[in-house]
């Protein structure tokens, strides 16, 4: 599959409620983020190199890749932090670099570690930062109140009162994203959102980001598949600097071409027998056996575009196995993640020593 | 100009917050009432808050960079200068609301020395004149150490390295020209002579009020506060 596949098709999902939604057309397809040919050198080393892509309003975006791969870069360049060596970026049309300050005034942003200043209180910070964001005074308190009580900050346990350095990571996370929530921005970009947090808390902040979706165009980077797959129905997928893939969650899934596995399960006299005859089929590479009660399991690795089930039904009803489970399994996520960003840093490497 | 105010009294309210700040505060004052006590507050002496003026204008020179310090070099060191730099203010807003924090708490400091004049008010017969260009000189110098001091805070991340930036070219300013001037070619001394600020504070510190000082310390103020904003905005492209 080509490596280099910038995003020139709009994302299906704003296909889909283009179809079927009842929001007029242009202002679902309109699209938010556009990043075209963006280019970051840090000195020597090229950071991000010649990117492109387009988010549409309304949209959770993923943007997926290895550490290192020029995602905090390219967020960083999005929020007017750092100046791109080339290319474009704007939000809402508003580029990046000539109006900056509108940029700012549209965008929440919520760094990789969320660095809080350690000796405030958390009121005391947001109220600091909903006035920074041109907030009038007479409504600060009350923006303050809503988003620390979306966030979980003052239920079910009051927190606001606490100093910013006497948090735990969950919350000082928490108190990044009311701080992103108070202006109600059009955009929303969070770098690494759900890094460090436990099961409970990765949750929350699932829900949360989810709810965000359609209201708020979301861009988010990760590089924990399972988290991102949950909440984004689109990925950008970066490595190296390059994007290495975009599309929806279920159109990627389905361009891994991978080993497939199948499960099945039967109950058998000899385990080997039964073994030795799957083993013995077309493009199986490896069978597996294991018990499971007075059931044989079975797992079946084959070649790509190779599927046994047939074969292996065949085989238990030639034998008079009763046979109770046969279920493909398709390939995930991480191995398509594994696999596109292998042959990114293959290329990168051809085209650095060509 | 809101922003501006915003950030300065956040920088403010940190300051009085701040263990330092009030080391520094407190040592600051322990040495002038000392030098005021032991050198100006004795029977026979003159009345003047000269000696005095003079004495906390050198000790600026150490306690002012470590008021500073932590101005700029904190944020970059903790990394909430990238919230700082992508909310919706300027660069320059950043700097003066800063600047304006600091001042405001070096003012503060400037009042408790209010004791010393309240004293000499009841026990002698100071010079109006003198009393008020001396503070007047205390504020300009203050404010241009200040100035310093916050672009010490731009350059490094590390808040030592920014007290001693700024320590050494305060001393430049002030400590170094007289050696220069002595032992110095015609041309340094010159240059030195007119470079010393504390030259142009001992005039205010008399009572005269010199607008060659008063243009000098502005401008140096309006140059290192200059130096900030786009030492910050460098930052960006690094």
């Amino acid at each position: 599959m080509p490596a280099s596949d910038p995003a020139h098709m709009p994302l299906s999902d704003a296909k889909l409620r283009a179809a079927g939604g009842d929001m007029p057309t242009d202002e679902v397809c309109r699209t938010m983020i556009q990043v075209r040919d963006l280019t970051k050198w840090y000195g020597g080393v090229l950071a991000v190199d010649n990117i492109s892509f387009e988010v549409a309003a309304g949209e959770v975006v993923g943007f997926l890749g290895p550490n290192g791969a020029g995602k905090s870069t390219t967020l960083r360049i999005l929020t007017c932090y750092l100046p791109a060596s080339s290319g474009r970026a704007s939000i809402d049309g508003l580029d990046v670099l000539s109006d900056s300050l509108a940029v700012r005034r549209k965008i929440g942003y919520m760094p990789e570690n969320v660095p809080l200043p350690g000796e405030m209180r958390v009121r005391e910070y947001l109220s600091y930062r909903a006035a920074l964001r041109d907030i009038p005074a007479h409504q600060r308190r009350a923006a303050v109140e809503r988003a620390a009580e979306r966030c979980w900050l003052s239920v079910p346990e009051d927190m606001t009162g606490r100093r910013l350095d006497q948090l735990s990571r969950g919350y000082r996370q928490r108190v990044g994203l009311a701080e992103v929530l108070l202006h109600e921005p059009a955009v929303l970009v969070l770098d690494e959102p759900m890094i460090g947090l436990d099961p409970t808390q990765i949750r929350s902040m699932r829900e949360l980001i989810t709810e965000l979706g359609g209201d708020h165009t979301v861009i988010l980077s990760s590089h924990i598949l399972a988290e991102v797959e949950q909440i984004c129905k689109s990925l950008i997928i970066i490595a190296s600097g390059r994007i290495a893939a975009t599309g929806t969650t279920a159109d990627l899934r389905q361009r891994v071409t991978g080993p497939g596995r199948t499960v099945a399960e039967m109950k058998v006299t000899d385990p080997w027998q039964i073994v030795d005859a799957v083993a013995a089929l077309d493009g199986v590479k490896k069978v597996e056996h294991s018990q499971v009660g007075s059931w044989t399991r079975l797992v079946i690795s084959s070649d790509e575009h190779v599927d046994p089930r047939s074969a292996v039904a065949r085989l238990a009803a030639e034998n008079g196995y009763p046979l109770r489970e046969l279920r493909r399994e398709g390939a995930s996520l991480e191995d398509f993640f594994v696999q596109i960003t292998y042959d990114q840093s293959i290329l990168q490497n051809r085209r650095m020593h060509a | 100009m809101r922003k501006t105010l915003i950030i300065a009294r956040r920088e403010l309210l940190g300051y009085f917050v701040s263990p330092l700040a009030y080391v520094v505060g407190a040592m600051f004052l322990a040495a002038s009432n000392f030098w005021f006590f032991h050198r100006i507050f004795m029977p026979g002496h003159e009345a003047s808050l000269r000696p005095l003026f003079e004495s906390m204008a050198y000790l600026m020179v150490i306690a002012l960079p470590l008021l500073t310090m932590r101005l700029l070099s904190d944020e970059f060191r903790s990394g909430t200068i990238e919230l700082m730099m992508t909310a919706p203010v300027t660069d320059a807003e950043v700097v003066m609301g800063k600047f304006l924090g600091v001042t405001g708490f070096f003012l503060a400091m400037l009042a408790t020395t209010g004791v010393p004049l309240v004293l000499m008010i009841i026990y002698g017969r100071p010079d109006a004149g003198v009393a008020v260009m001396g503070y007047l000189g205390m504020v300009l110098l203050g404010t241009t150490f200040l100035a310093v001091g916050l672009f010490a805070s731009a350059v490094t991340e590390y808040q030592l390295v920014a007290a001693l930036i700024a320590g050494g070219i305060l001393s430049s300013l002030v400590f170094l020209p007289r050696a220069v001037v002595a032992y110095g070619t015609p041309v340094w001394s010159n240059l030195a002579a007119r470079i010393n600020l504390m030259t142009y504070f001992k005039d205010f510190s008399r009572g005269i009020f010199d607008t060659r000082g008063v243009v000098l310390l502005v401008t140096m103020t309006a140059m290192f506060l200059y130096l900030s904003v786009k030492t910050l905005e460098s930052k960006r492209w690094r």
